[in-house]
């Protein structure tokens, strides 16, 4: 059973917020649109996002990681914010286990807001509607768009990269093999929720120094440094010393 | 499936229209496609045929469509109301032809009589070789766009060394690379291109070192993360060299072959020569711009002999006595002995970076550069006929920007930059630092500023180009007896390799009449009533301050732009701008194209959107007043027009009649089938269009290295007139262009002089060696009383003031914090998201303060220009921009303090000018009084210029439902 995901490597994400602006430009003018404004142009500006980056420091001065983590639904196995819906608006599509909402049958109660342990769910303020990642199913689904772009629209626009794409059933696809090759895991797993996003941690690449690579023989300054030369004249053992 | 999609009353299965143009939410030129609903912008996203941005887009990048619909965006000329204050905000609607029919009677009147009276200051333009023609054809000494104030020490300093630069000029070759060293960046210029190189340098392995006070963008996924103090990037450097010449980890062969490391120096010191490249009178200099009868010190026969002499080898070191008894030196022996008594241990007390980490930096670089060779299987000739049978690589690469470039040290930090990448065996060469079209150029270029103030005349364009890059005092643009012709006393003996000009002097000079005062300053893009100014409350007051006949001081003040500034409430006339969206650019060759190290590449932007209200293209504006004015380029013999619009005149203009350059290169020649110089083709535009709007001219693989000195690539650089010769350009390891401006300061040099007052500068800073000294200001700060150094960085989401009037972009930084170390606050009482005043010695500011560990300790930062004036940028007045949000730049001055004699220098690098911004020293204190709650200073709100409605006709369908405005 196919079971599509994100990818997220922390290890290049560099927090530019591409997948942020890409995915509300995609979305509120798509099938799972508009995503509202609050006082886009006054005090305190708001509105929904699907996705959000996290920014965080770990460690003390100078020891300091800064680390960007960008958030979105994690489309889970185990989804606690679909039995909690009193309308059965939150589900889980079966073909491809995205986490979708069903906007006609949503009443914003927020029950699966609440029930989400990772916050990934927003209610538009102005729809008064549940709102969330679909992974871009208007663009997955849509056979017009050629198949290169068949993709979500965070996984387009991100220049690093960072975000891979992919059925994490397949054990052969490019997240699956992402997930087993670097360490992939997933966000609180002691929920059992299962998320299927997974995220790559970092990684640190050292250079070793070796001293035997400081004394080579082919050491530039050999060619050039000139050896002081005494004059032959100059006071030596041989003045001083007969044996 | 079905279920999911069926339910929405919204659009399925969507295929847009889509248009191709470039992006332009920031200066790096991404490919774009614009998708159309119903003629409005449905979604733009990364064009993937693109080759600088292969499909991805950025955050701002992605938020275009907020750009266009924004409420700031102006959309009628816009005159200042008769009998109102300049500021007050206060306008009336003008027409186009009133606004063209005042511009040229005024404008005609200053050509005619005093055209210096006439200045043209840019911003993050992107028509600098359209800008720079319409001041030249004006004949108007007083044109530059804004390099002076953001980074023009990384080009200068890196152009006088090794003839090229970072960002459009150059870069780190990360496909190859296996060490990264970034210095002073955040994330800054070429955003994407770098993202993308950066992610797949680390997915294949390399190790990637930061070096800065700040851990964010980019060096949150450094390796390391080595935090160093503001200012001090030159000692770091000029340790790294002392280390390396220590260790002998540097590229001899290298340096002897493509540096001027092994040639003769001069020692003599009474003479007039001394310090200058020895040159042998007899054999012939080739070329005497660039000369090149130098001599080496042979090792095999212990003589001299003209460098690359056939089965010669230099010495790079010793002391040596010509036969006529001049003592000399090989360049390389006068860099050891500079950096002699820079060792790791003395840049630690200057940086803060510990001995160690500095010597184990400087044997990773070393060693990897020297045990990681590349070596590719492409053959090449160099300059000398020497046939190569591969192209060798170093795999150490850099990349630095406005970190080292935005000090007054910055030239010579940048310079010593050069020299390690260059040691370190990195330039023009596979994993290091590689070029890009039309660079390299000769060492200086050979465009030259103009000598004399007799190259301004009226009715007449101006006698050489406005900038260029002077190659000795003879080149500067004084008169006789030293002082500056331009307003903004660039060329000048206060700083002569002002290569960009000083924009960020204009305004005090002007103000002053300092070197004399002008009529009309037409400012375009450029926000120096607010971000882009230094010491802005008080330039703001120079902006309405009258003489005592009741004019204003600077009397006319243009401004256009597509949205109202800060700057707009101080214009007499407001030229409304359109988007990047409405309007025909290049990047052209002419300007800063935007090629790749594989070859030259240049791109145009295409409509996809109907200008909006009035709004007309400043192209468009010029060439309407180029043609009314009469300027020789734009008007026929009869004085007719010569060019229809903009895109009329991109595809018929010729540099010079014939010359087949123009400023796009692609598909030349009338039927479309030449490449970079060729007749010009009627349907150029179409030919770009039907190619993702972008020219590629890939090199073979022969040219692509070395370019320096690979007679191929030079050759072919010549025919096509990128380059005028074609001699080869050796990296300056010394500068004789540096030591000929020392002996005049010196008085051993004939020509032109300094004035005495400036004597002692010049000969202090013009060092042809690079070398470390305190920033200007911390030398003349009270450092006990303000013991901070305090920093900007531009981040990832925002283009300087640009986007707070983006509705997504603003969510991200709807306000900013000044970042502090934890460790620094606590000891000053300060908590976690305390409102602090932050004080320098020329003003203070009050913020709300953050801790960061991500920061040392001696350092405070901001994110750059995000506080902005209330009202601005049709804002309402209680945004958090500009309650919450502070600029940093009350805190800088544009000029230094009050020297013993009375006279004041701009705050800048003293050899090029460059603004020094992040020299500033500050403290910190807690604000606690009641009332404290609010950034400070505040200014009257800004009054409502922008006519919103306007532009919010035609809304977008999720702005139908969305919040709106309240």
């Amino acid at each position: 059973m196919t079971q599509l995901a994100l990818v997220i490597d922390l290890n290049v994400c560099v927090g530019c917020h591409a997948c942020v602006t890409s995915c509300k430009s995609w979305n509120t003018s798509g099938a799972a649109g508009p995503l509202s404004d609050q006082n886009p142009y006054d005090a305190d500006p708001t509105g929904t996002f699907f996705n959000r980056v996290q920014t965080f420091e770990v460690g003390e001065f100078p020891n300091t990681e800064t680390v960007h983590f960008p958030k979105s639904c994690l489309h889970c196995e185990e989804p606690p914010c679909v039995p909690v819906c009193p309308t059965g608006a939150s589900y889980k599509r079966e073909s491809d286990g995205i986490v979708l909402v069903d906007y006609d049958k949503c009443i914003g109660c927020s029950y699966c807001a609440w029930a989400c342990p990772y916050g990934a769910r927003e209610l538009d303020e102005s729809r008064q509607e549940m709102s969330k990642c679909t992974l871009c199913v208007d663009r997955i689904d849509n056979e017009l768009l050629p198949p290169q772009d068949r993709r979500p629209a965070c996984v387009m626009a991100c220049p690093t990269n960072a975000r891979l794409f992919g059925d994490v059933h397949d054990e052969h696809s490019e997240v699956s093999i992402a997930i087993r090759e670097r360490a992939g895991y997933q966000l609180m797993p002691e929920w059992g929720t299962q998320p299927a996003n997974h995220y790559l941690p970092r990684r640190k690449v050292e250079i070793r120094v070796d001293n035997d690579q400081l004394t080579r023989s082919d050491n530039p300054l050999n060619i050039d440094r000139r050896l002081p030369q005494p004059r032959l004249e100059e006071p030596s053992l041989d003045d001083s010393t007969s044996w | 499936m079905e279920a999911t999609l069926k339910q929405y009353s919204r659009p399925v299965d969507e295929v847009a229209e889509v248009k191709h143009t470039t992006c332009y939410m920031c200066a790096c030129r991404c490919g774009i496609r614009v998708h159309l609903r119903d003629g409005e912008v449905r979604y733009i996203d990364g064009n993937p045929d693109h080759p600088l941005n292969n499909g991805v887009i950025c955050a701002k990048g992605a938020s275009g469509i907020m750009k266009q619909y924004s409420p700031a965006r102006l959309t009628q000329p816009l005159l200042r109301r008769p009998g109102s204050e300049r500021g007050a905000g206060e306008f009336d609607p003008i027409s186009w032809e009133d606004a063209f029919t005042m511009l040229a009677e005024r404008l005609g009147h200053i050509r005619a009589t005093d055209p210096r009276k006439f200045a043209l200051f840019t911003g993050r333009d992107q028509m600098q070789a359209l800008t720079g023609m319409f001041a030249r054809q004006f004949g108007t000494p007083n044109y530059a766009a804004h390099g002076g104030f953001c980074s023009v020490n990384m080009a200068a300093g890196m152009i006088y060394t090794i003839g090229g630069s970072f960002w459009e000029f150059g870069g780190p070759d990360l496909d190859r690379a296996k060490l990264f060293v970034m210095i002073g960046t955040a994330e800054d210029h070429h955003s994407n291109p770098m993202k993308i190189a950066i992610s797949k340098f680390k997915r294949a392995g390399g190790k990637f070192i930061s070096i800065n006070p700040v851990r964010t963008g980019y060096s949150a996924i450094a390796d390391e993360w080595i935090a160093i103090k503001p200012g001090t990037d030159g000692a770091l450097i000029l340790a790294l060299i002392h280390e390396l010449i220590a260790a002998g980890l540097y590229d001899r062969d290298f340096l002897v072959r493509y540096s001027n490391a092994g040639q003769l120096v001069s020692r003599k010191a009474d003479s007039d020569e001394f310090g200058l490249f020895v040159e042998d009178k007899e054999s012939d200099p080739i070329n005497p711009m660039y000369p090149q009868n130098k001599l080496w010190w042979d090792r095999f026969t212990d003589r001299p002999v003209a460098t690359h002499s056939e089965g010669a080898d230099p010495f790079l070191l010793g002391d040596f006595t010509l036969a006529d008894g001049t003592p000399v030196a090989p360049a390389f022996q006068l860099l050891k002995e500079r950096t002699e008594d820079y060792t790791a241990e003395w840049a630690a007390d200057i940086t803060g970076i510990p001995a160690e980490t500095i010597r184990r930096l400087a044997f990773e670089m070393g060693i990897t550069a020297r045990d990681q060779k590349i070596e590719l299987p492409i053959a090449w000739t160099d300059s000398w006929g020497k046939e190569h049978k591969t192209v060798r690589g170093n795999p150490v690469a850099f990349h630095a920007m406005r970190g080292l470039a935005a000090h007054s040290n910055g030239f010579q930090t940048i310079r010593a930059l050069s020299i390690l990448m260059s040691i370190l065996g990195t330039i023009d060469r596979p994993g290091g630092f590689r070029h890009k079209a039309p660079f390299p150029r000769a060492i200086p270029p050979s465009a030259k500023p103009p000598s004399s103030p007799d190259a301004v005349k009226p009715n007449t364009p101006l006698g050489g180009m406005p900038l260029g890059w002077p190659a000795s005092p003879d080149d500067l643009f004084v008169d006789d007896q030293g002082n500056p012709v331009r307003i903004d006393k660039g060329f000048s003996w206060e700083a002569p390799l002002s290569v960009h000009g000083m924009m960020h002097n204009v305004i005090t000079n002007a103000w002053r009449g300092d070197p004399y005062p002008i009529d009309t300053l037409l400012l375009f893009m450029a926000n120096m009533a607010w971000n882009s100014t230094m010491n802005t409350s008080e330039v703001r007051k120079m902006l309405i301050d009258r003489n005592e006949d009741g004019e204003y001081k600077i009397p006319f003040l243009v401004v256009c732009d597509a949205f109202q500034s800060e700057t707009t409430a101080f214009a007499d006339l407001i030229l409304p701008d359109t988007t990047y969206l409405e309007r025909h650019d290049v990047m052209s060759m002419l300007d800063r194209p935007i090629s790749e190290f594989d070859g030259p590449v240049d791109s145009v932007r295409i409509p996809v959107l109907p200008p909006t209200g009035e709004c007309r293209p400043f192209q468009e504006v010029l060439i309407e007043l180029a043609s009314r004015l009469k300027f020789p380029a734009f008007t026929g013999p009869n004085g007719e027009r010569k060019f229809k619009d903009y895109p009329d005149f991109v595809v018929n203009y010729e540099t010079e009649p014939g010359s087949g350059i123009g400023f796009l290169a692609g598909w030349r020649g009338v039927n479309g089938d030449k490449a970079m110089k060729g007749e010009p083709n009627p349907r150029q535009w179409d030919m770009y269009a039907k190619n993702n709007c972008v020219f590629h001219h890939v090199l073979p693989p022969s040219y692509q290295y070395m370019r320096n000195w690979n007679q191929g690539y030079m050759e072919w650089a010549q025919r096509m007139r990128i380059r005028r010769f074609a001699d080869p350009i050796l990296i300056n390891i010394y500068s004789d262009v540096l030591q000929k401006f020392r002996l005049a300061a010196q008085g051993k040099r004939s020509g032109k002089q300094p004035p005495d007052h400036l004597r002692e500068r010049i000969e202090t800073y013009f060092d042809p060696l690079p070398y470390y000294y305190e920033p200007l200001e911390s030398q003349m700060t009270d450092g006990i009383r303000y013991p901070l150094n305090a920093v900007t960085q531009r981040p990832m989401a925002m283009y300087h003031s640009w986007d707070s009037q983006n509705a997504w972009l603003r969510q991200i930084h709807a306000h900013n914090y000044l970042y502090l170390n934890p460790r620094l606050a606590q000891s000053k009482g300060i908590a976690d998201g305390d409102w602090i005043w932050v004080e320098s010695m020329w003003g203070k500011v009050r913020c709300m303060c953050r801790y960061s560990e991500s920061v040392e300790p001696g350092t405070v930062w901001t994110w750059n220009a995000i506080g902005k004036a209330s009202g601005a940028w049709n804002l309402t007045g209680d945004a958090n921009e500009s309650q919450k949000g502070f600029l940093l730049n009350h805190l800088i001055s544009e000029e230094l303090p009050v020297q013993a004699d009375g006279r004041r220098h701009s705050n800048s690098d003293p050899i090029t000018g460059q603004a020094a911004w992040y020299d500033v020293r500050v403290n910190i204190r807690k604000a606690d009084e009641p009332g404290d709650d609010h950034s400070w200073p505040q200014f009257d709100p800004m009054k409502k210029i922008a006519k919103a409605d306007n532009t919010q006709r035609h809304q977008m369908a999720y702005r139908k439902t969305a919040g709106g405005r309240k």
